[in-house]
């Protein structure tokens, strides 16, 4: 983890939610720094999705606050929301009928007015966006025609677009082959570093998260087990406590990174 | 064709106006239809070389009546891409959630009172149709949020409830059982300018708020819950579609019936030939649904003259053949 003397840039206090009567989210507090990566893991139904769903305000909070820059957000309209933070669904086949272009352009909907129309700054915020995660040469081409990894890429460009400080992504690499899951996680971390902004990640690929993440978050029945690094996190007992799987944990001979292997 | 949208279809519907105002009974060569109309304006000056019978059939008769078919085409359409796009269905069309049934109720009502006036059905139908949606918003409503499912099946419920009770009243009341048979297949319900002047501020404010409502419908086409992510108001824009397209709907069932297929089908059309964008769709499926129902209502008023079809079997039998062949036609495949 970075130290700074900054305060953190994504506040969550004591942050739960439900669905009806089921506790989905318990009493979470934690912190995301600028230009820090912080991966969320947890078994299926831990609260990963949860967590992305009441951060982005389509679920509302059963108690607890959640601050960007030190501002209570669960106040904010959904435009301003989508100024302070954006989110990177998993791709999926909607909107098959837009172009690359004109999708990306859709995260700029917090700036326009409701008729839609973009001035020289969103088009340039567009392109920039597109060329960063190398879509703009697929600019004309309809969604519904290009690859899942290519879709993928659309919807980070999309949420860059929307030139929020704070960036959340829904287990981005689900569906994606190899390639496509560590071309986008190097494009992530690229983004980070070069435009300090702040990721909140939810994934299922532990030593992706391992690779990947500055701080790692267990979650596990709503609740939060284990915050820290990933040599802290991802420990035997804290594996086998959440997943009920056994695990050898080693240092990657070449890369330093601390990995996990299932020995079961 | 493909290039230049507007103008392609503008044009079309100046060409259907003009057939629509030439074609009936009796037959006003297009040149004369186009110079007696010209003629009305203060800068052109035209010598009458034609019957002034022509004149009064023109302007009394067809003029406003074609106008009014024109509107009608265009709002059915209109609210049709709308309601596609709200509910991101293929099969949804203007009376989904209910309006028509609500407006046919509404209509049959006011038959079924002895010694009301013809030229209150179309308030009766129009009152009919936005309380059916009043009410079918209000069943749907969760908290503070209408769930597009609920809104689609409680649209369902209510609307075979308003239909069944209109078949009863029809049953029971064997006079009106030809007129509003002829309302409920879109025979229309009014004749001259003084119902079009009454009716023009609806459709005009509902067809503006419509294409108004293009580029929110374009952000929902990502679901509801990435339009929120983005930023849209989702709750509000749900609610400004659905009260666009009822107004328009609701305004166009009042005065011309229910006309089936042309809220449904123009808008596939246009998103087949120009795409999916909804800036784009929601204006070119008004100016198509135009053209559809002028030439619709030309064949309903020919076919059979002097007699005149209800030109809601018209759009219908010849709609639904035509539009297969389209979809058969076109390669590619309609994306959602």
């Amino acid at each position: 983890m970075k130290q700074n003397n900054h305060p953190p840039i994504l506040q969550i206090r004591s942050l739960s939610a439900n669905y009806g009567d089921v506790i989905a989210l318990k009493d979470i507090s934690l912190d995301v720094q600028q230009g820090e990566i912080v991966g969320v893991i947890g078994p299926n139904g831990a609260g990963k999705s949860t967590l992305i769903k009441v951060l982005s305000g389509v679920l509302k909070a059963s108690a607890g606050e959640v601050l960007i820059n030190q501002k209570e957000v669960s106040t904010y309209s959904p435009s301003q929301r989508a100024r302070t933070l954006a989110v990177v669904p998993q791709a999926r086949q909607l909107g098959g009928a837009f172009s690359v272009e004109q999708a990306v352009l859709l995260g700029r909907t917090a700036y326009l007015g409701f008729l839609g129309k973009p001035n020289q700054d969103d088009l340039e915020k567009v392109q920039w966006a597109m060329e960063q995660t190398e879509v703009d040469f697929l600019a004309d081409r309809k969604l519904a025609e290009i690859s899942g990894g290519e879709q993928q890429r659309v919807l980070l460009a999309r949420a860059l677009a929307q030139d929020t400080p704070v960036l959340l992504l829904d287990e981005p690499t689900n569906h994606l082959d190899l390639k496509y899951q560590v071309n986008l996680l190097k494009l992530v971390k690229k983004l980070v570093r070069q435009e300090g902004l702040s990721v909140l990640m939810a994934m299922h690929d532990l030593n992706q998260v391992s690779g990947t993440a500055d701080r790692v978050v267990l979650l596990a029945n709503g609740q939060l087990k284990a915050i820290g690094s990933p040599e802290e996190v991802l420990t035997q007992e804290n594996i086998l406590q959440a997943y009920q799987i056994e695990i050898d944990t080693f240092t990657h001979p070449k890369t330093n990174k601390h990995m996990i292997f299932p020995t079961e | 064709m493909k290039t230049r949208p507007f103008l392609v279809i503008s044009l079309l519907l100046g060409f259907s106006f003009l057939l629509s105002i030439a074609l009936g009974a009796v037959t006003i060569p297009p040149g004369n239809a186009l110079r007696i109309l010209l003629g009305r304006l203060p800068w052109f000056e035209f010598f009458g070389d034609w019957p002034s019978y022509f004149e009064t059939i023109l302007l009394d008769l067809r003029l406003p009546h074609t106008i009014l078919v024109a509107l009608t085409g265009m709002a059915l359409a209109g609210s049709g891409a709308s309601f596609q796009g709200l509910f991101r269905n293929p099969l949804a069309d203007p009376y989904l959630i209910g309006v028509a049934s609500g407006a046919g109720l509404g209509a049959i009502i006011v038959m079924s009172i002895p010694q009301v006036g013809r030229f209150l059905i179309p308030i009766g139908a129009f009152l009919g149709g936005l309380g059916t949606i009043a009410a079918v918003y209000r069943l749907a409503k969760v908290g503070r949020i209408v769930p597009l499912t609920t809104l689609i099946l409680a649209g369902v419920a209510i609307g075979s409830f308003t239909s069944a009770l209109t078949s009863f009243l029809m049953l029971i009341s064997d006079e009106m059982i030809l007129q509003a048979m002829s309302f409920l297949l879109g025979g229309s319900t009014v004749a001259g300018w003084e119902p079009l002047v009454i009716a023009l501020p609806y459709f005009t404010v509902g067809l503006a708020l419509l294409v108004l409502g293009g580029h929110s419908l374009n952000v929902l086409q990502f679901g509801e819950e990435q339009a929120q992510q983005l930023g849209l108001h989702v709750e509000r824009v749900k609610l400004f579609i659905i009260i666009s397209a009822s107004l328009t709907t609701a305004a166009a069932v009042s005065f011309s019936g229910v006309i089936g297929f042309v809220g449904l089908v123009v808008p596939h059309i246009i998103r087949l030939v120009w795409g999916g964008d909804y800036k784009k769709l929601i204006p070119l499926s008004i100016l198509g649904g135009g053209v559809t129902l002028l030439l619709s209502d030309i064949l309903a008023r020919t076919i059979m003259a002097p007699g005149y079809l209800p030109v809601g079997i018209v759009t219908s039998l010849i709609g639904a053949p035509f539009f297969l062949w389209i979809l058969r036609r076109a390669k590619k495949e309609v994306f959602w």
